[in-house]
């Protein structure tokens, strides 16, 4: 049962005109990370204390390696949307909601750059 | 919470006097748990740039995570991590639309809690625990 109006109906959009692909961006990030997680806290409890030579040699590994960069990828983006949500929520100045808003993605995206350059020098041999 | 102007009356008490329903908790703890664990992302970060330089740089990252106040700020990510996890698939679960029943709502709240304290301890200790 649709709860759009009729003229929403034919212009395909509710009130806000878009926030549905946010809902399912968060819910299939959401849903990645769940083995993900799983599975690099398993690797940290194992891994933890390693010195320098075990830490790179266990990165490395390709699927190391792809499974942090998954990770990466479904975290930046699931952080970064989580944060958007709180931000609208809390924030009632325009021009500091705004600005926030800019600080989340750079914040968000920049981590994530960072991370997959580390991850990628460390897997293709320093 | 954000006051559009200021004023001079006294407030009633609300969070000290209101009685907190489990669902109030686990919905506020999983919002504060989202942030923190936001912020704790740049510990993430660094330690793949760490790994990624010079031993000495990977060094001293072991030895600041490693130090009291370091291994005070990883529990508590720990146990934000796996509360968040935890609770996040209570969320995904009522988004099929089940699981909406007070009592429901009830009961996964208090388990969410117990799941999410109970094996942060139980890793904690066991990577405490000499091996073998």
């Amino acid at each position: 049962m649709s709860l759009k109006t009729r003229s929403g109906r034919v212009r395909g959009s509710g009130a806000a005109k878009k926030g549905s692909g946010h809902f399912w961006q968060q819910r299939i990030s959401a849903l990645a990370l769940i083995p993900l997680v799983i599975w690099f806290s398993w690797s940290i409890f194992i891994h933890a204390g390693d010195d320098y030579m075990d830490v790179r040699s266990w990165l490395s590994q390709p699927v190391t390696s792809i499974f942090m960069l998954f990770l990466i990828l479904a975290g930046c983006t699931h952080m970064r949307l989580g944060v958007q949500v709180v931000i609208e929520d809390y924030v009632r100045p325009e021009g500091a909601k705004l600005t926030l808003m800019v600080l989340n993605n750079l914040f968000s995206t920049g981590l994530g750059i960072a991370s997959v350059f580390a991850i990628l020098r460390i897997g293709l041999g320093a | 919470m954000v006051h559009d102007r200021e004023s001079s009356r006294p407030r009633a008490p609300h969070v000290q006097i209101y009685r907190w329903p489990v669902t109030m908790a686990t919905s506020i703890c999983h919002r504060m748990t989202g942030v923190a664990l936001y912020a704790g992302t740049v510990f993430l970060a660094w330690w793949l740039i760490a790994a990624a330089s010079t031993p000495a740089a990977y060094l001293a990252f072991k030895d600041i995570t490693g130090s009291g106040l370091g291994v005070i700020v990883s529990f508590g990510y720990s146990w934000a991590l796996l509360y968040h996890l935890f609770n996040g698939v209570r969320h995904l679960v009522w988004d099929t639309g089940h699981g909406f029943e007070n009592e429901t709502a009830e009961w996964t709240g208090i388990l969410v809690f117990g799941l999410s304290v109970g094996v942060t301890l139980l890793a904690w200790l066991a990577a405490f625990l000499p091996r073998g």
